[in-house]
């Protein structure tokens, strides 16, 4: 077999697939956040939250299920905190975002001593099942990049999203509580944040590890950017940039005399390309990072 | 005639002015009614109130008859109450009849928007007041006229019955001003009733059925437009006798101050702009452009003042070639420029009223000294300029944002013309200002040409060009078509021009009239 051949096979699509998946959660999640006119850079921070309390609730109660339920809960717990700092107190968007991500890495370690009396690793606990390959949060993206498309274009929720973002005054002017919608896009956004998250620790893994994101938020932040913040776009991004991650994994597993620290930078390499030949044409929503204050 | 609404002794009070003060303001079924008065005489805020959006601090509005609070845009609406704003509220990415449903969406099966019947509601909707648009089209892609006509359509979706437009015609050219009168009459004709927001007094007289003045924020009179008239208004609105058009001295003219030979430019898509301009302006005389705006207008006033690069040609100040040069050059040779958009190049909005006044010599004494600004002189050129061109402002460290319009155009108007400069270039000098202001400012202009400066006069408003010009040329399509004497100008002929026709035709064709 010559060399393309075994670097491309059903295995990498797969690979693909599973790395994707968490990016394209937490993307869309970004989506909801971004398009109501909040910045979310704090993707990383929710998705270690949700990261943790699926594997600690997976943990007590013996069920994966409750994990990734709980996941959900505690990042749209998050979102709901970014969100009140954000829209009510009207804080800086991107400081707020950073200080959700420290106090994430600071709090997940904190608690890991706390509960586990360990630092670094969890103990394994159970994971989700395994579906032809995928664990079911994959089989759940599908459903979920069709349903935020039809919601974003389709709904008067989602042209009320749009218009929040964009033009908040023009919503409030038109009877609409540009507050709530500001809100809600929050809140959906932890919620699918901690998903992302859970995906990570009982998605794929079992446990829990410090720092495990590895700046999977911020690569979805970028494929949130580079998809023109439609759920299609993220798609498609996601998918290419879990391609790069699958075809490092490759590269580094056929030795082929790369060193492995360059093959780890191929996902960010091509972020960065990707970034600055596509998003020039990208025009994000109009409002976005500007408090809305009610006159 | 039946009287829909009525607001009785309004007051709302600001930190430190009273912006309504026991005004009282009516509107019957089936009229346009005119609300009048110089900036900050009270009228938007007035409106807000009836939409919602301030809480008045006492008085009330009765609507067919009934004491109504009205607390939010939300009542107002259900009330048939609609306001057009003087900034549009628009959604730039989303479609006309996107933008016409929000907050009040067609669905279908409860969840969905309904496209289909937005789109065919809106068409309706536009067929029957004539107010034509396509549904489908995105907000960015349409003119201004048509996004006015996108707002007057969101609020007769909402079923308005009272229309209220603020300022509607600032943003319109001619025609489109034409288009939206025959739109207004439409509605009136079919049982609404609109308040007509403006300044412009001509407009007053062309459309409205009545008349009421404010005045620093009480309430001067209600009137029937056909027993007043333009300079009764205006005395009105001002509360003494206003020059409709300011008198103008015989002109002493003196050496050639500016001197354009073939000058051509392109614009910003690197379209030819310019075609071979030749001009000369000599000291103590107004040189005024007139033409529809985009034939060239903009981009000769940016070769000018060295924003914008000339292809080809020659530009001479007082005989020193200044063609290609920097901005700051050029000013250091006594050249002001009041720009035409204030906002964009006039002033920084963030900046205070008195590091807006040095903008330009900023750098040089007696405001910076070996690279340290003097904090005491730029305030005393502040009070200065301030109490010199009445600015009205709280104090000169107030940021300039926060001024009302006609305000801010003093800022720029008393840095520019405060210095000892040769060449004024001015553009759009009174554009969205009040008629006491406006007064102002072509005196200003004016007193400069008496002391012997070379002034260059764009504008879009022809009543501007012809009361402050010495001579007028007409710009078309880049080139200046032909340039006419003060004394042999007249309305109709510079009219023509505008349109491409050349000064000899445009003079038979009147005579064969």
């Amino acid at each position: 077999m010559n060399l393309i051949e075994r670097i491309f096979d059903v295995t990498i699509v797969m690979v693909t697939i599973r790395m994707a998946t968490p990016l394209i959660i937490a993307g869309i999640g970004g989506m909801f956040s971004e398009r109501s006119g909040v910045i979310n850079i704090a993707l990383e921070g929710k998705m270690l939250f949700g990261a943790f309390s699926s594997v600690a609730i997976s943990y007590y109660t013996g069920n994966p299920w409750l994990g990734a339920a709980g996941a959900i809960l505690i990042g749209g717990l998050i979102g709901f905190l970014h969100a009140v700092v954000s829209i009510k107190f009207n804080a800086n968007q991107v400081v707020s975002g950073v200080a959700i991500n420290i106090l994430a890495i600071g709090l997940t370690a904190f608690l890991l001593e706390t509960f586990f009396h360990v630092s670094g690793t969890t103990p394994t606990v159970a994971k989700l099942p395994v579906w032809g390959g995928f664990s079911p949060i994959v089989y759940f993206v599908a459903v979920l990049v069709v349903f935020s498309h039809i919601t974003l274009f389709y709904t008067p929720f989602g042209l009320r999203l749009i218009a929040a973002g964009e033009h908040p005054k023009a919503l409030e002017t038109a009877g609409v509580n540009v507050i709530k919608i500001r809100y809600l896009g929050v809140i959906i956004s932890g919620c699918l944040a901690g998903l992302a998250g859970a995906q990570l620790s009982i998605g794929t893994m079992s446990l829990f590890v410090e720092g495990m994101t590895a700046g999977r938020g911020f690569i979805a932040l970028a494929a949130l950017i580079f998809g023109k913040w439609t759920p299609l776009g993220i798609l498609g991004s996601c998918l290419l940039f879990g391609f790069t991650d699958a075809l490092g994994m490759r590269l580094a597993g056929l030795g082929i005399g790369l060193p492995t620290q360059f093959i780890q930078m191929l996902p960010f390499v091509v972020t960065m390309i990707a970034l600055v030949s596509f998003v020039g044409r990208a025009r994000p929503p109009k409002a976005i990072g500007m408090s809305y204050q009610k006159e | 005639m039946e009287q829909i609404l009525e607001m009785v002794n309004i007051v709302k009070t600001f930190p430190g002015v009273v912006a309504n003060n026991k005004v009282s303001f009516e509107v019957r079924k089936r009229e346009i009614h005119a609300l009048v008065g110089e900036n900050g005489a009270g009228k938007t805020t007035l409106m807000n109130i009836l939409y919602g959006l301030y809480k008045p601090d006492g008085g009330d509005i009765i609507i067919a008859g009934e004491k109504t609070s009205i607390d939010s845009p939300i009542v107002a609406i259900e009330k048939g109450i609609g306001l057009v704003a003087q900034h549009f509220m628009l959604i730039e990415p989303l479609t006309v009849a996107e933008n016409i449903i929000l907050g009040l969406e067609t669905r279908k099966n409860k969840i969905f928007t309904d496209m289909r019947k937005a789109n065919q509601k809106v068409k309706e909707l536009s067929e029957l007041y004539g107010l034509e648009v396509d549904p489908t089209a995105r907000i960015m892609d349409i003119s201004v006229g048509v996004q006015q006509r996108v707002e007057i359509l969101k609020i007769l979706y909402r079923e308005a019955q009272i229309l209220i437009l603020d300022e509607p015609t600032a943003v319109l050219t001619p025609q489109e001003t034409k288009e939206l009168y025959k739109v207004l009459f439409s509605l009136k004709e079919m049982g609404k009733s609109v308040v007509f927001i403006t300044h412009k007094l001509n407009e007053v007289m062309d459309i409205s059925d009545r008349v009421t003045v404010l005045r620093g924020g009480k309430a001067i009179g209600t009137v029937n437009t056909s027993e007043t008239d333009a300079t009764q208004l205006a005395s009105m609105m001002v509360g003494r006798e206003v020059l409709m058009r300011v008198k103008k001295e015989g002109k002493k003219l003196g050496e050639a101050v500016l001197e354009l030979r073939k000058v051509s430019a392109v614009d910003s898509r690197k379209l030819p702009a310019l075609k071979n301009v030749s001009l000369e302006i000599r000291a103590g005389e107004i040189l005024g452009i007139a033409g529809v705006q985009g034939n060239g207008q903009t981009e000769l006033v940016e070769v000018l003042t060295g924003l914008r690069k000339a292809t080809s040609g020659e530009v001479m100040l007082k005989g020193d070639s200044i063609i290609n040069k920097n901005s700051r050059s050029i000013r250091e040779l006594r050249v002001a420029h009041i720009p035409e958009d204030r906002n964009k190049r006039g002033l920084i909005l963030d900046y205070d009223v008195a590091d807006n006044l040095i903008l330009g010599p900023h750098y040089k004494p007696p405001f910076t000294y070996r690279g340290k600004r003097n904090l005491q002189n730029v305030w005393q050129n502040a009070r200065n300029l301030i109490a010199e061109f009445d600015i009205r402002t709280p104090s000169y460290d107030t940021k300039a944002e926060t001024l009302s319009g006609g305000n801010q155009q003093k800022i720029v108007v008393a840095r520019e013309l405060g210095g000892d400069i040769s060449l004024l270039v001015v553009s759009q000098p009174t554009r969205g200002l009040d008629i006491g202001t406006i007064e102002f400012i072509h005196k200003r202009i004016l007193e400069l040409r008496d002391k012997g400066v070379a002034i260059l006069l764009v504008s879009a408003e022809l009543t501007e060009i012809m009361s402050l010009s010495d001579r007028i040329a007409v710009m078309y399509d880049g080139n200046i078509v032909g340039i006419l004497q003060d004394e042999e100008a007249k309305e109709e002929q510079i009219g023509m021009m505008m349109t491409g026709i050349s000064k000899v035709d445009a003079l038979r064709g009147e005579e064969s009239d």
